[in-house]
Parts: C-alpha cells; structure tokens; sequence
C-alpha cells in the first residue's frame, strides 16, 4: 500500500465522504427536521444528540477527522481539474464541474456552520432552536444556509453516484443510468428534508 | 457558380514549441467531397493565406487518411477529431484548426503524443510470450470474447479522449482513458492474463486510475466508440479487490 500512496488516498478520500461522512449528514438532516414539530421538539432531539456518551469522541472519529480529510485532499483534487464544460456540454461533464463548484462551496458553509455553533458552543452557548431562529432571522444567512444545504446535499447524491463508479460497483452505461436516476431522487428528498427544517425556525 | 466557390479556414500556427500561437486565415477554393487534409494539402502547395501574403506551409501530421492511424487529430471546430474524416461539407463555416494543445505543440498543428506511448510501457500493454523455447498454442478464446475484445483493440493512440478529459492536464500526471482501457484489454486476454496483477499494480501508481473524476468526456468523443469508462469502472472494481489483496494478502496465486 506504501508504494501507491496516490491510489490509497484518492479510494480514502471516496470512502469517507460517504461513510462516515455521507451517512453523519443524512442523520444530521433528519434531526433536525425535528424542528418542523416546533421548538421543545427539536431541542429535545438536539439536547439528545448532545448529551450522547463518548460525545467529543465520536464527533472527532465519525465527523471531524474524516470530514478534514477529505475536504483538504477534496481541494486538492477539484484544483487539478481544467473544467471544459464550455467545449464538452455533456451532462456528465457538467455534473463532474458541479460536483467541484458544490465541493467548495460546501466546505465554506460547513466550516462557517461548524464555527457559528460548534465553536460557539464549546464556548458556553446552548445550541437551540433559539440560536437557530437568531442566526435565520437575517435573510442574508437564511440564504445562505439554503444555498449552503442545497449545495452539500447535491455533493453527497452526486458523489455517491461517483463513490459506486469509483470503487467498481457499477460498471454498464445501464448500472450507471439507473444510478444516476436513484441519486437524483435522492437529492430531491434530502432537499426537501434540510429546507423544510430550515424554514420552520422562521 | 461553383467555380469561385471558397471555404474559409482560420488556423492557429505556431513557429516552434514555445513560441505564442498566431492565427491565419485561408480562403481554399471548394471542391466536392473535400476533407481537411486536402484543404490543408491545397495551402501546401500554394502557400497563400487570405490577405494574400505569401506565408508558410502549414505543419500537420497524417498517415493512413482512412481514420486507423490517429496521426492525424487536432481540434477541428473545437471539437478534437482526425482530419482525414472530417469532411468540409459537414463543417460549419469558417473552420477552425487547432492543435490538442493537451500535448505539447511541435510546431502548427502537429503535436507530440510521446506521453502516450510511454503510457502504454508504463501499462504493458502487451502480452510477453518471448522465450527461450516454443511455448506451444496459447489458450482459446472464445469467438464472443473475441468479438468483444476486438471493440477494445480498436484503439489507435489518437489522442482524442485525453484533449477532452478534463483531468488530463499540466497539473496532473494522469495518463488518460486509452491506455487504462488498453491495460482491460490485455487482462481480458487468455494469456495476456497471467500478468494481469502486474499491469493492475501499474495503473495503481500515481497518475494511475484513480486520477478519472467520471466527467464521462472520453466516451463521448472516441472516434472509434470504445466503451472508454465501461472500461474504466471494471478496472476500478479489479483494482478495488488488487488493493485488497496487496494489504490482507490473498491464498489465491
Ligand atoms: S480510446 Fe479512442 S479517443 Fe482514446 S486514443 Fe484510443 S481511439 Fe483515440
Ligand atoms: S491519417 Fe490516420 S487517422 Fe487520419
């Protein structure tokens, strides 16, 4: 394995962004569509998820150290790209780009997120609907977290579809279609999951 | 009316591998059925671009002008393509001609695919069955197979998938769609196989497969229709159980 450090890095960097990164932020959505059946609800969901045993733990092992990874070698991969979009207007160039664009845009959001309400609560501040509802209540950062959501999600559905090719799962144009087809829905419920939460702290 | 009729060509050019690249434009007189290598043929022999001035031939490289050799690809209208195939009267107006500037430029529109061919070392892309004695008939193929491998074998070292893969570039070492599927074709093979772990370990190193971001382009341009990311994914899966037997070990030889 020492000898193709490339082949080990880039299979690394596949795996983690589904498992355990791909899975954290399905569970992440729907906790937090809790917030849907108003606030007590989703600070109870909230105060459970955050009162979990092994908390700091997990959150470094499942979410932090793999979500490092592969937003670091991420911005590595998407820099040595030379998108072509404009000669080859194939749907699969256009999600290979977009895949790029979502990637970055995503580590923007994910890292503004973690600031606004990890690191704020390391610092003594609860994280509730209240801090929720505050940070909403500029439209600035309701579209914001709407672009952000929407972006993150696409990334997760269409590098899932990446995740199968690359590691040799489906290999036939038609395994690929079929694939293409079930992402899509995928990314269509997740949307609908991370926005219905979201406009219900409005 | 047809005998003043002319076809207008703009083409990039370029004195030596690193000096700017300069267009010129050509007016060539329109004969039925004309490619671009007669038209490029045409600027060969009367060197006279549309000003007027006299100027350079223009240097390109061809061969079997049958579409089997690949020497003679370049981008034509932006799209990367060979030009003995490229017929005038299919091409939109005026027509552009530019090296695939993803190799580096010799000079005009001829490039050096070296890259390529170092590739198809680096992959061996051959089956090794020299020795000191005979080694007697290799195993059968079956006429299916055969067929199938045939698409694969196709392949002419055109050059046209790595122009319009969007990894293959100055800031990667990735060495593109052709010689990956090349590396299929050759494990595929009865007696190709028995080297299939060593080519499999070659593409696993840098600028190996793993370098393919899936944007699909080189399916979509091969000229000769080989099932380029096909290809790709089932050596993807090899390669994933390759891995595995490199870190765990295998009792299988
Ligand atoms: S795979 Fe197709 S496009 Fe690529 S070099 Fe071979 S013939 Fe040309
Ligand atoms: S000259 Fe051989 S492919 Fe065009």
């Amino acid at each position: 394995m020492a000898g193709n450090r490339e082949f080990f890095y880039r299979r690394l960097h596949s795996l983690l962004g589904v498992i355990p990164v791909g899975i954290f932020l399905m569970q992440h959505l729907v906790v937090n569509h809790y917030a849907t059946g108003g606030a007590a609800s989703f600070d109870k969901a909230a105060n459970f998820m955050g009162n979990l045993p092994f908390r700091i733990l997990l959150e470094t092992v499942i979410i932090f150290l793999p979500l490092l990874f592969h937003a670091i070698y991420g911005l590595y991969i998407a820099f040595t790209a030379n998108n072509n979009v404009g000669r080859y207007g194939y749907f699969r160039n256009w999600m290979f780009m977009l895949q790029r664009v979502s990637g970055v845009i995503t580590l923007i959001f994910v890292a503004w997120h973690v600031w606004e309400t990890r690191i704020a609560a390391a610092f003594g501040t609860e994280v509730n609907f209240q801090m929720m509802e505050n940070i909403l209540s500029s439209p600035f950062m309701f579209w914001f977290y709407v672009v952000g959501i929407l972006s993150t999600v696409f990334h997760f559905a269409n590098g899932l579809w990446s995740f199968l090719v690359s590691w040799g799962i489906t290999i036939t144009p038609r395994s690929q279609r079929i694939t293409t087809y079930v992402t899509i829905i995928l990314f269509v419920a997740l949307s609908y999951v991370g926005i219905s939460a979201l406009v219900s702290f409005i | 009316m047809a005998e003043n009729k002319t076809v207008k060509f703009i083409i990039s050019r370029q004195e030596t591998p690193d000096s700017a690249p300069y267009t010129e434009e050509f007016d060539i007189e329109y004969r039925p059925n004309m490619n671009v290598i007669s038209a490029l043929m045409e600027i060969r022999r009367n060197p006279v671009n549309a000003k007027g001035e006299k100027t350079s031939p223009i240097t390109w490289e061809m061969n079997c002008l049958e579409e089997v050799c690949g020497a003679c690809s370049m981008v034509i209208n932006g799209k990367p393509r060979q030009s003995c195939s490229a017929l005038v009267d299919q091409l939109e107006q005026p027509i552009r001609l530019e090296p695939m500037r993803t190799f580096p430029v010799v000079r005009d529109l001829q490039v050096d695919r070296s890259r390529m061919f170092d590739s198809l070392k680096k992959v061996k892309a051959w089956i090794p069955i020299d020795g000191t004695y005979d080694l007697g008939p290799g195993p059968r193929m079956a006429e299916k197979k055969r067929q199938w491998a045939y698409e694969l074998s196709k392949c002419m070292t055109c050059g046209v998938c790595l122009e319009a893969c969007p990894n293959v570039n100055s800031k990667s070492d990735f060495i593109g769609p052709a010689p990956l599927s090349q590396v299929r074709l050759f494990n595929a093979h009865p007696t190709g196989e028995l080297n299939k772990a060593e080519r499999l370990e070659a593409i696993m190193g840098d600028g190996g497969i793993t370098n393919c971001g899936n944007s699909q382009n080189c399916v979509q341009s091969c000229p000769k229709g080989i099932p380029l990311t096909t290809s790709i994914a089932a050596l993807n899966r090899d390669t994933t159980f390759q891995g595995f037997r490199n870190f765990f070990g295998s009792d299988s030889i």
